[in-house]
């Protein structure tokens, strides 16, 4: 019964969903506000609890593992921990799916009750091109991948779930993707939306940016957990593969970054509007290209599991529609929206111009890597790009932009001279110098490596730079909020420079009692024993590892193989010290009595995924400051409107709303100060 | 910005859109074809991976008569699925040399004993090396040798009824 009542909320859902994309397009053709403007808005909120009460159908039944219902047969069992079963009802395709059109479908919801500063028609075409985008997610769920199907006849027992997702990190790890994905729609649906009122102004980019930021924010923390994840769920010991599927992760990331910089040049000085269109379409294309990626099974990839070409179609049609169309609308629209502000070339928005090129230059570099072998393949030859084209041909942009990052913040917005930075230029220079010249001599490391750790030296100073010479206490949330994040970049490349650069690895066949040594530590295979756990047996290696005579360490890696579905997984252990990781993986048995380890010793890998979150934290900071200064500013606009309603009641009416945005442009004059933030 | 340039994320996309939906419509192909089609056996010599039959040396290759060697293990499930029709192949006439991976005499002769015994010879490879040498991934494979012991045609996956002429015509091909 609940099931059916979660099928039934979807296809209402669906239906507030064709009703808010037709009112939408009615009443932006018609051009003048009619009745069916007003139903836009209430359709997208009750879109929004009919799609949040659907997907809480689908947890009830994978809660009570209610084995009638297909996809709980197929993907979860009685025996599974609760947060598994929870977790199973997104583990899957059309869970997931369903889960993207209700955070979809909430976020609308949320535009249509808090988003009052746009023009009513600009607004309209927002909530429609939303609706629409939504509609084909609806198409998708609702005709080919049904998450409340019935069985005939209800399934003994469940099948499971793949037991190298059964982690909690995975559980989450997907959704928080989504999330990002889902905000970049909303970006996306912004940007159509202003491509057919050609209304590009600050007050659009001020709307849009908190779900850039949002959007950004998820994926920053959804690409950490996901590196971290494969680092030791895998037990290859590397943290990043250049697989299709992380690269499909990585493409938005990358245009989001770019997204939220020049999303914040439009609203602080009314530049880079169809650049900044531009961008808000390519992130959500990128978005639905990992997903047509990942699911359609169209590149060979350890994310496999989730396969299926007929589903591929089905994206591949969306994804023309969508981003075919945007595509096509920017071409006819975009000589129509007139140009922006100019600047001069040493400026601040000059360096975030650079950085968007940059940025945009990396995007190409990885989306070209990755689809690559699908161009090649339709000449019959079969190539596989990974790292030794990905990180040198990568690095010629990386650094380069990360050099433009710590000199940008320091300039001022619309004209500077580099003469007024030279001493800040100066200090980073010789900091960057005497890094490479250092580590050169003292260490034997490879070029990309060095540079790595010699930027990281220059960054992690030029990121407080901006702070400089200013009361902290003053300083706003968002600019603590770039601060933050870009000292974030500086750790995680350090980590990634000191991971490739000082990695020790031994791979040894040990009997009980041997031992062997990786980097300062010595460790020693104590015993093998079998253990056993709710859905799994295995074989556990019980290892001490010590630095010289220091206190033995204890680590235990098994060799799992669960029972439903049979399947082996290497179960690593790390050992988390100040400098570094010590990683551990059991191997097979070499049948002489002795067992393969495989060791490593990783200095300072933790600051890759602790920088991942820095940048994070950043974003988050930005938002909160954002958020704030709009809240703040809307409280004096509403007392301003106050007053003149007292002053003037009979003159009040709708179409005076429309002062309310020319007063708002007159409150972003504190948006021109030279010290405000970029982000 | 203005003109023709508007239009070059679109004609990108629509680039894409071809290649991808041109993908999508090809029937998916996983297997990895060995390398080695075309060139000679690499050298081994194997030791008997049961008791009944004797080794394999890629020495015994070379005397003018073609033959099928197929790699499988008696712990490979789809093996069990094409032993009826390895039988098929010797019935008509085809000889049929074995390279068992990492296996178990007991359990050769045990699967032998069960499904059937299509081969002359069967050689035991109990580190995959010959396998890897001889460019097969998986169990199992099969791969028709010719006189001069070339490698002129490699089968992947298990033979099903359709595998059996085609086969059988690809033997006469390296016979004649």
């Amino acid at each position: 019964m609940i099931a059916e009542l979660g099928l039934a909320a979807l296809w209402l859902a669906a239906a507030l969903a064709g009703l808010q994309t037709i009112a939408g397009f009615l009443s932006v053709r018609a051009g003048t506000t009619t009745e069916l403007g007003g139903l836009i808005r209430p359709a997208a909120v009750v879109q929004g609890v009919f799609a949040g009460l659907s997907f809480c159908a689908l947890l009830y039944v994978f809660a009570i593992t209610d084995l009638s219902v297909k996809l709980v047969a197929s993907h979860s069992h009685a025996l599974k921990p609760m947060v598994f079963k929870l977790s199973g009802a997104w583990g899957n395709h059309e869970g997931s799916m369903l889960l993207w059109v209700t955070v979809m479908a909430l976020a609308g919801a949320l535009i249509a009750v808090v988003e009052r500063r746009l023009p009513d028609r600009t607004m309209q075409a927002v909530l429609a091109a939303q609706g629409f985008v939504a509609l084909g997610f609806y198409a998708f769920l609702l005709l080919s991948s049904n998450p409340f199907e019935r069985l005939p006849i209800p399934a003994a027992e469940g099948m499971g779930l793949n037991p190298l997702l059964q982690d909690i990190g995975l559980a989450f790890h997907p959704p928080t993707l989504y999330f990002g994905y889902v905000g970049l729609s909303i970006a996306f649906s912004f940007a159509v939306g202003a491509l057919i009122t050609r209304e590009v102004t600050p007050a659009f980019a001020r709307a849009m940016r908190p779900w850039v930021l949002g959007a950004w924010v998820f994926l920053t923390v959804g690409i950490t957990a996901g590196s971290y994840w494969a680092y030791y769920e895998l037990g290859w010991g590397g943290w990043w593969f250049w697989d299709p599927v992380e690269n499909a992760s990585l493409m938005p990331w990358l245009a989001a970054t770019a997204l939220l910089h020049s999303v914040s040049v439009l609203a602080a000085r009314d530049a880079l509007r169809v650049w900044t269109i531009m961008l808000g379409v390519v992130a959500f294309s990128m978005s639905m290209l990992g997903t047509f990626l990942v699911r359609s099974g169209i590149l060979t990839s350890v994310h496999s599991f989730a396969v299926d070409p007929e589903r591929g179609t089905f994206i591949l049609l969306l994804l023309a529609l969508y981003i075919g169309g945007a595509l096509l609308l920017f071409a006819l629209r975009a000589s129509t929206i007139s140009e922006g502000k100019r600047f001069a070339i040493a400026s601040r928005e000059g360096a975030l111009v650079v950085n968007n090129v940059m940025l945009s230059a990396i995007l190409a570099i990885v989306l070209l890597g990755t689809l690559y072998p699908l161009l090649t393949e339709a000449f019959d030859i079969r190539v596989s790009v990974g790292p030794p084209y990905f990180n040198p041909v990568g690095a010629i942009f990386v650094i380069p932009m990360l050099l433009v990052m710590a000199v940008g913040p320091l300039l001022r917005w619309r004209e500077d001279r580099f003469a007024r930075i030279s001493r800040e230029m100066i200090v980073l220079g010789a900091i960057l110098v005497v890094a490479l010249v250092l580590i050169a001599v003292l260490g034997d490391v490879a070029l990309l490596p060095l540079l790595g750790l010699a930027v990281a030296a220059m960054l992690t100073v030029a990121s407080f730079l901006p702070l400089r010479g200013r009361k902290l206490t003053r300083v706003p949330i968002a600019t603590w909020g770039m601060v933050v994040a870009h000292f974030g970049i500086a750790v995680a490349l350090f980590g990634m420079a000191s991971e490739s650069a000082f990695t020790k690895e031994r791979l040894a066949a040990l009997a009980p009692g041997d031992t062997t040594q990786v980097g300062q530590w010595a460790v020693t295979l104590d015993a093998i024993v079998p253990v056993a756990g709710p859905n799994w047996t295995a074989i556990e290696g019980q290892l001490s590892a010590r630095i010289g005579d220091g206190e033995p360490i204890s680590m235990r890696p098994q060799s799992r193989t669960f029972w439903a579905p049979p399947q082996v997984t290497a179960e690593s252990v790390l050992a988390t010290r100040w400098n570094g990781q010590l990683y551990a993986v059991m191997g097979e048995s070499a049948g002489d009595g002795r067992w393969q380890v495989r060791l490593w010793w990783k200095p300072f890998v933790t600051l890759i995924w602790y920088g991942g979150l820095l940048v994070a934290l950043g974003g988050v900071l930005a938002i909160i400051g954002r958020v704030r200064d709009d809240l703040k500013n809307r409280s004096v606009l509403r007392r301003a409107a106050e007053r003149r309603e007292d002053m003037r009641p009979e003159d009040m009416r709708p179409e005076d709303m429309g002062s309310e945005d020319m007063a708002y442009e007159d409150m972003r004059s504190e948006d021109m100060r030279p010290e405000e933030s970029a982000l | 910005m203005s003109g023709w340039r508007l239009w070059v994320p679109l004609l990108m996309f629509a680039g894409f859109f071809g290649v991808a939906g041109y993908q999508l419509s090809q029937p998916k192909n996983e297997f990895i074809e060995s390398r080695m089609v075309g060139r000679e056996l690499p050298y081994f010599d194997l030791r008997p991976a049961t008791t009944d039959l004797p080794g394999i040396a890629s020495a015994q290759f070379g005397d003018g008569q073609p033959r099928l060697l197929n790699i499988w293990a008696s712990w490979c499930v789809p093996c069990i699925a094409e032993a009826p029709y390895l039988e098929q192949l010797q019935e008509q006439g085809a000889p049929i040399v074995g390279i068992a991976i990492r296996d178990r005499p007991e359990d050769v002769a045990r699967f032998l004993e069960r499904h059937g015994n299509p081969y002359v010879a069967v050689g035991a490879d109990d580190l995959s090396e010959v396998q890897f040498a001889i460019g097969s991934s998986g169990v199992p494979e099969t791969f028709v040798i010719d006189g001069q012991g070339r490698i002129t045609h490699q089968h992947i996956g298990d033979i099903r009824e359709t595998d059996v002429p085609v086969l059988l015509e690809k033997l006469r091909e390296a016979g004649a």
